[in-house]
């Protein structure tokens, strides 16, 4: 084992149950997807896989991810009574199932989420004991784990994108965590996803985002606050 | 450098040769470990303690059934039953394991102890105990980290996951937990502790996690009180001396092997045993969501 585990992982995390895989794990997909989204979403499709496609009702993870949805925590008690603060909130949402795509992890739950003019598509897996991981944003291969700070960076795929995007960030004094970058094509648009130890400045931010072979940052603090 | 908690005889070694208390080396290692603050180690613990009695009351007090309806308020009726079996504090301490981990089931506020299908044990017998003893809050949380180190240990020579190990790993895992913080908080000195968890391990092992319709709920919750029962039963024994024959720590690494053999039907698929059955597998048809898409091999999400 990598991380020796903390006491608050034996005792502990306070959540909502029944399962951490089923509740506190979707609602920390949700979270991670709303981060991405901007804001809570208008509108949502759901589709549970695998695993999930037959268990989700009976385990709450449907509660679980429209309370995550609505911001709310894994350990906050509105989860059970999730469809109701979406009904007054306005969200719309549809749930599927889909039983046999063995491409993807057991529990896998894809988000289709639209605020405004805005759509993003997330692929989330749940672990287990709460652990994520994003599998796919927009249809670029993410694989995060929303546990520090992270940020998704959607570039022209120039040569020396990685080197200049990293020194800017080593600038910030934030160790990267893990790097992944994956095309759709050769001179495509690229994906960079940079998980870090700590957070970096806004002006920061702002200075990646003007630049104009970058096309699209999103930048994702601690999902858990 | 702090204890890293890989085995039992390691800890007791540690503590006598530091003149540390048991509680104290699992605060330290997570101090140095975690970069942690002491006082928000306790104050941790402390919401920890509180979200379990909130648990206890929640379950005892509010409408506690589950979706699929095989949970239906068990914990009150048992807590309100006329008819005492052995004692009134035999009877509460079942009915508070069983009313936290109904919490669990239905949606409401409880502590992964070490797991959410575990979280009605370290509620059940600390709430019990502290009432019974009239300890002092800070006694408990000392014993917490008792507890805590116990699992750190678990964790590290087998599981503490149903997935990996069967019910003895979730279940079992928090009987020991709980066996080791009530020695603590009466005194016992390591040795009785460690016996505590030892026998509480010896009588667990070997149960297989067959959750029927895969629910967290049949039989995870009676498994719950019937695990609190355990641990009170192995600390009565500790506590008076008697020994385990076996070291905690081979305990443990039998828990590990069996957990290892056992066949994944076993481990939390709801495949075998209860779940197997035919009222299991009748019950399974009715909550589980029948109406799923199945996709044609050609068209595979991309």
């Amino acid at each position: 084992m990598g991380t020796k585990s903390s006491i608050f992982d034996m005792i502990g995390p306070v959540m909502i149950g029944p399962s951490s895989s089923h509740t506190a794990g979707v609602v920390r997909i949700a979270r991670a997807a709303i981060k991405i989204l901007g804001g809570r979403p208008d509108s949502a499709t759901i589709t549970f896989y695998n695993s999930f496609a037959r268990t989700y009702e009976g385990h709450g993870s449907d509660r679980a991810i429209i309370g995550g949805l609505l911001d709310f925590n894994t350990d906050d008690e509105r989860i059970r009574t999730a469809f109701d603060f979406a009904a007054a909130n306005g969200l719309q949402y549809t749930f599927k199932s889909v039983g046999n795509a063995s491409i993807y992890h057991p529990n896998t739950i894809k988000l289709n989420l639209k605020k405004g003019d805005r759509e993003i598509e997330v692929i989330g897996e749940s672990l287990g004991g709460g652990v994520i991981n994003i599998a796919a944003v927009d249809g670029f291969n993410a694989n995060f784990s929303a546990q520090s700070h992270t940020l998704i960076i959607k570039a022209d795929d120039i040569s020396g994108a990685i080197a200049f995007i990293s020194s800017v960030i080593a600038q910030e004094k934030t160790n990267i965590a893990t790097m992944s970058v994956s095309r759709k094509g050769k001179n495509d648009l690229a994906c960079h996803v940079i998980e870090m130890d700590s957070g970096i400045r806004e002006t920061t931010i702002a200075y990646l985002r003007s630049l104009t072979w970058i096309k699209e940052l999103i930048y994702i603090p601690d999902i858990d606050i | 450098m702090s204890f890293l908690f890989d085995s039992f005889k390691a800890w007791k070694t540690y503590c006598e040769a530091k003149h540390r208390s048991l509680h104290q080396v699992v605060l330290d290692y997570e101090v140095s470990q975690k970069n942690a603050i002491e006082d928000q180690i306790w104050a941790g613990l402390f919401r920890a303690y509180t979200v379990m009695r909130d648990a206890v009351e929640t379950g005892l007090r509010e409408e506690m059934s589950s979706r699929s309806g095989m949970i239906n308020n068990g914990a009150k009726k048992v807590f309100r039953h006329p008819v005492s079996v052995l004692s009134p504090e035999f009877q509460k301490l079942i009915s508070r394991a069983l009313a936290a981990k109904e919490v669990n089931s239905c949606m409401g506020r409880v502590v992964a102890a070490p797991t959410a299908g575990a979280s009605g044990i370290l509620p059940g017998t600390l709430y019990t105990l502290q009432e019974i003893h009239q300890l002092p809050d800070h006694k408990i949380l000392e014993g917490m980290l008792v507890a805590a180190g116990i699992a750190l240990i678990i964790e590290q020579k087998a599981s503490l996951a149903g997935a990996v190990g069967g019910c003895q790993a979730e279940t079992g895992s928090a009987a020991a937990m709980a066996a080791g913080a009530i020695v603590y908080c009466l005194d016992g000195d390591i040795d009785q502790v460690f016996n505590a968890v030892a026998i509480t391990i010896q009588c667990m092992l070997g149960l297989v996690c067959d959750p029927v319709a895969g629910l967290v709920e049949v039989p995870c919750v009676v498994r719950n009180a019937s695990a609190a029962a355990i641990a009170n039963s192995s600390a009565q024994i500790a506590l008076a001396g008697v020994g385990a024959v076996i070291p905690v720590d081979e305990c443990i690494e039998a828990m590990g092997e069996i957990g290892a053999s056992m066949e994944s039907r076993y481990k939390e698929t709801a495949m075998g045993g209860l779940a197997a059955t035919l009222t299991g597998q009748e019950i399974s048809k009715r909550v589980l969501i029948q109406d799923i898409e199945l996709l044609p091999d050609e068209n595979l999400p991309e």
